[in-house]
């Protein structure tokens, strides 16, 4: 029996990648290294005003006097920032008129990857801004949000054409100075997403941003930007992907989120970045800080994570709660096998008053991997009557395996009600037993029982991306449950 | 002797301290103790006293502790006072073994013979290291491992004397052995403490030490326990802390556990000025079970950390963890715990919580619950709380008549109790009891007597 589970296990976890390919695309890029002349051919490239280059110097300055942190749950090769090529970009025309413009092997690419770049054949209607290697490569649906005065275009024509938001709101969740990958990012950045949605404007449609790594030695550093003003809604998924290889790959980003009162913002990911093979060659190294502030009051952030890829991850979406009745959500899966490295988790901030937050984290851990729950939830003195729930659950599928939570409770403030709740187990035999003796096969079982662990994080997803979340984690696991 | 040095550096004046003092250190304790203080000396130059830049350490900055005049006993001395004088221990149904220790050395006012069972050797670490060095050379220094932290190294490199106790195959002792640690004198003083407590195959005790301080003075004290619980063991050890605000103690238990054997310690700190506590638990072979609980009172600027870290080694032993604290005043508290379970440490199970009560706006409190786990089959949780009294709890006592205060009283005792039934002495689970309900309703005064060890009221005691 054990050994029969041991076997679907295996099977059930040694699933392959699927997004492994690799687009033959003419790219352009720069040379390999970091230094301020770097920097400075960036910023020229994309033909930013001179406020972008003295920020990206700055940070870059500043990146300079520090070191990589290491006080995670991760084992980290030395990475040589050298060896980095920052600069990669498809050739393409210039401007972009239509969709007949992009290059067919681009498209081809995002079709693969079951992006919908073209508008026509788009049913569920979400507008997507593809981001390959360094550029955005096509923003769909620009003009349809445009009508409702949503700004939704990547960062490289935010930057050139609402310079007064940028100047505003970049930096002003994330600085530079925030930490090792944050000063890296903001020298080095080179596309990403920015959303602009005006007062009292609920996005009609879901904004979306796929994020394609394809070009060898380049290191991904993409920044997204998302302002919500008073009384306004959106909801925005990320996915991301890239090809099959040895080396291990670098991938640095910023998500900012401003939301002012009343307003909320969903933000969804679903990270596949390659996770480098079964022997723990290859993968890439997903260093990413994302934090919203809520601004205003009555404001709600919510981030909902299904971590399925990178070989490691380092992430913490945060919830900065500045205004009264804030509230800040964060449902995670993440899901490691092989030799995948996590150490993922949320930081709940407690500013104002009456403000409410909830952490969902679910780990599954197979194969040898380390999965690690990282948290803090602070209550500043001055935050009366914050309400925090902190739940985080690891599921360990093999004895290989580890799960590792690491929550911090900081309280300053007598009306708060903060509960931290976390378990570790296995699948239990008599779970399994239960479902063979109904007539179900052990490995359906297994399914079963970890779609069931999760379906309190995946039905935090917009359909869409429910399915596809739910697909892949049944190809992450595949071969691993025992 | 008593060297008196004004510490600004830290680091550098301890290290200068123990050059010019290694004579006095050698002279006189057992060679097994001499001969880790080389090391131990060279892992506190590299260490230091932690400061909140240690992780684990990240809630208590010590240096500002370990700062000042300070003076430090490098001989045995008498103490002025009969220490009969001082306390009486006048619970009947209390029966124990009582031992007193001040400012870290072994008293000699302690009775000759205690009348133990026959072959428990209890006494002066420093005089029986000398009588029986196999069992020094056997075991101490082997759980107190002092190469991460720079307390355990510079207790290692320091202490000269404490308490040891043995206590041989099949024996159980019978009653209570009561460890009285006493801080006195009129100068501010550093006090080292060493104690080592070998509990073999099926033997059993119970310990319970009591902390006080005597005079107004600063007291800063790092004592570091061993204990080796062999195979089929049972120990017990309670702590009861009251002391002084001025008073700064670490207090280290390191515990290996062999298989079968069952150890309890319980760190209840009623009054203390900064206090830290180490638990640290190692699982050496199979079947162990080990419970750690933690009950910390505190008010005025106390701070209090609890810090334990359980180690499961090997397979199929049992860990709970239980930390509750009331928060009063300007009280701040912190707790960490972390469990680790190794590879192939299969059906284990660790639980860990830790609740706090907050009771005004500027207590302060910081909880840090772990688990780091390599196994997969096991069941581990850990939960840690933060909250005030239940609204629906109170309101159901207001509504039977009962007063607000009385009320808030009888709750917080109730959620206080939890920590205190785990006492497996009923004679001192009953005394505690009472001290604790004496404590929320503001009747215990540093200056009362000490119920448990006997310890008379005096006007010197009160701050």
């Amino acid at each position: 029996m054990a050994d029969d589970q041991n076997k679907i296990l295996d099977e059930v976890t040694g699933g392959e990648y699927k997004y492994g390919f690799h687009t033959d695309i003419e790219t352009e890029m720069i040379p390999k290294g970091l230094s301020e002349e770097v920097v400075r051919m960036i910023s020229a490239k994309k033909g930013e005003p001179e406020f972008m280059l003295e920020y990206r110097l700055k940070a870059f300055r500043h990146w300079q006097t520090l070191k990589a942190p290491d006080w995670a749950h991760l084992n980290i090769p030395e990475i040589d920032y050298q060896d980095i090529i920052y600069y990669a970009a498809p050739v393409q025309k210039p401007q972009l008129e239509s969709m007949d413009e992009v290059d067919p092997e681009l498209k081809a690419t995002f079709d693969k990857l079951g992006i919908p770049l073209d508008e026509q054949k788009v049913l569920s209607g979400v507008a997507v801004d593809a981001v390959m290697d360094s550029i955005s490569v096509k923003t769909t649906f620009r003009e349809t949000l445009a009508e409702h005065g949503v700004i939704f275009c990547s960062i490289s024509d935010a930057v050139k054409e609402y310079p007064d938001l940028i100047k505003k709101y970049l930096g002003s969740v994330v600085p530079y100075s925030d930490n090792f990958f944050a000063a890296l990012n903001s020298a080095v950045f080179s596309d990403g997403s920015f959303v602009f949605i005006p007062k009292g404007v609920r996005c009609p449609m879901e904004l979306s941003t796929y994020f394609r790594i394809n070009a060898m030695n380049t290191g991904q550093f993409e920044r997204t930007l998302i302002v919500a003003e008073d009384d306004s809604y959106v909801s925005y998924l990320e996915g991301c992907t890239a090809p099959q290889r040895d080396e291990n790959q670098l991938h640095a980003a910023i998500v900012e989120i401003v939301v002012h009162d009343r307003a909320e913002v969903k933000y969804s990911t679903v990270q596949n970045w390659y996770p480098g093979d079964k022997d723990g060659k290859g993968g890439i190294y997903n260093f990413v800080t994302k934090r919203g502030i809520c601004k205003g009051d009555y404001s709600k952030i919510s981030w909902t994570q299904v971590e399925t890829g990178s070989a490691i991850t380092w992430k913490y979406p945060s919830c900065v709660l500045m205004g009264d009745h804030s509230v800040g959500e964060f449902y995670s899966v993440a899901v490691t096998n092989n030799y995948q490295q996590a150490d993922t988790g949320s930081k709940m901030i407690h500013l104002g008053k009456n403000t409410r937050s909830l952490i969902v984290s679910k780990g599954i851990s197979a194969g040898k991997s380390q999965n690690s729950y990282r948290g803090l939830v602070k209550v500043s003195k001055k935050a009366a009557n914050a309400r925090n729930f902190s739940q985080c659950d690891s599921l360990l599928l093999g004895d290989r395996c580890g799960a590792h939570t690491f929550p911090y409770l900081e309280i300053s403030n007598n009306s708060a009600l903060v509960e931290h709740e976390a378990t570790t187990s296995k699948i239990g035999e008599d779970q399994i037993f239960y479902c063979n003796q109904r007539g179900i096969s052990t490995e359906d079982a297994i399914g079963l029982i970890v779609n069931g662990y999760v379906k309190e994080v995946i039905n935090q997803l917009p359909m869409e991306f429910a399915v596809e979340a739910q697909k892949l984690l049944q190809i992450s696991l595949e071969g691993s449950v025992g | 002797m008593t060297v008196t040095s004004q510490i600004v550096n830290l680091q550098e004046e301890y290290l200068a301290l123990y050059n010019q003092n290694e004579a006095h250190l050698l002279n006189g304790a057992p060679d097994r103790m001499n001969e880790l203080r080389q090391e131990a000396i060279g892992h506190f130059e590299r260490l230091g006293i932690p400061s909140n830049k240690v992780e684990e350490y990240r809630y208590t900055n010590l240096q500002p502790f370990f700062k000042g005049t300070l003076s430090i006993g490098f001989s045995n001395e008498q103490l002025g006072v009969k220490l009969g004088d001082i306390f009486q221990c006048d619970v009947p149904e209390l029966e124990s073994y009582p031992v007193f220790l001040v400012n870290g050395w072994y008293s000699f006012q302690n009775v000759k013979d205690f009348g133990l069972p026959e072959g428990v050797i209890m006494g002066s670490i420093a005089e029986i290291g000398k009588k029986h060095p196999e069992l020094l050379e056997k075991y101490y220094g082997t759980a107190a491992n002092m190469d991460r932290d720079g307390l355990i190294a510079m207790n290692t490199a320091f202490a000269q004397d404490g308490l040891f106790l043995y206590v041989p195959k099949g024996v159980v002792v019978d009653k209570a052995i009561q460890i009285v640690n006493i801080m006195t004198g009129d100068v501010d003083r550093l006090a080292f403490q060493r104690n080592l407590v070998i509990m073999e195959e099926n033997s059993q005790a119970r310990i319970m030490v009591c902390e006080h301080t005597l005079s107004p003075n600063k007291y800063v004290i790092n004592s570091v326990t061993e204990v080796i619980a062999c195979e089929n063991a049972v120990c017990d050890i309670y702590n009861v802390q009251n002391q002084h605000n001025l008073t700064t103690q670490v207090a280290s238990t390191f515990i290996r556990q062999k298989a079968y054997s069952n150890v309890v310690t319980n760190n209840l700190t009623l009054h203390a000025g900064v206090a830290r506590n180490n638990v640290v638990v190692t699982m050496e072979e199979e079947h162990c079970e080990s419970h750690i609980y933690g009950l910390y009172l505190t008010d005025k600027n106390q701070h209090v950390d609890n810090f334990s870290f359980v180690d499961h080694a090997k397979p199929d032993c049992l860990s709970t963890e239980l930390f509750k604290g009331v928060l009063d005043d300007r009280a701040t508290g912190a707790f960490a715990g972390r469990v680790l379970v190794r590879k192939d440490a299969q059906r284990t199970n660790a639980y860990q919580t830790n609740k706090n009560l907050l009771l005004t706006e500027d207590a302060k409190i910081n909880s840090k619950p772990q688990l780091e786990i390599y196994a997969d089959d096991v069941k581990c949780s850990h939960g840690a709380t933060v909250g005030q009294l239940d609204d629906a709890a109170m309101f159901y006592l207001r509504s039977r008549g009962v007063s607000e205060a009385e009320a808030r009283i009888l709750l917080m005792y109730a959620f206080a109790y939890e920590v205190i039934e785990k006492i497996r002495v009923e004679p001192l689970r009953e005394q505690i009891r009472g001290l604790v309900e004496k404590r929320f309703r503001g009747e215990l005064d540093k200056c009362d007597s000490c119920v448990v060890c006997g310890q008379l009221g005096n006007s010197l005691t009160c701050l």
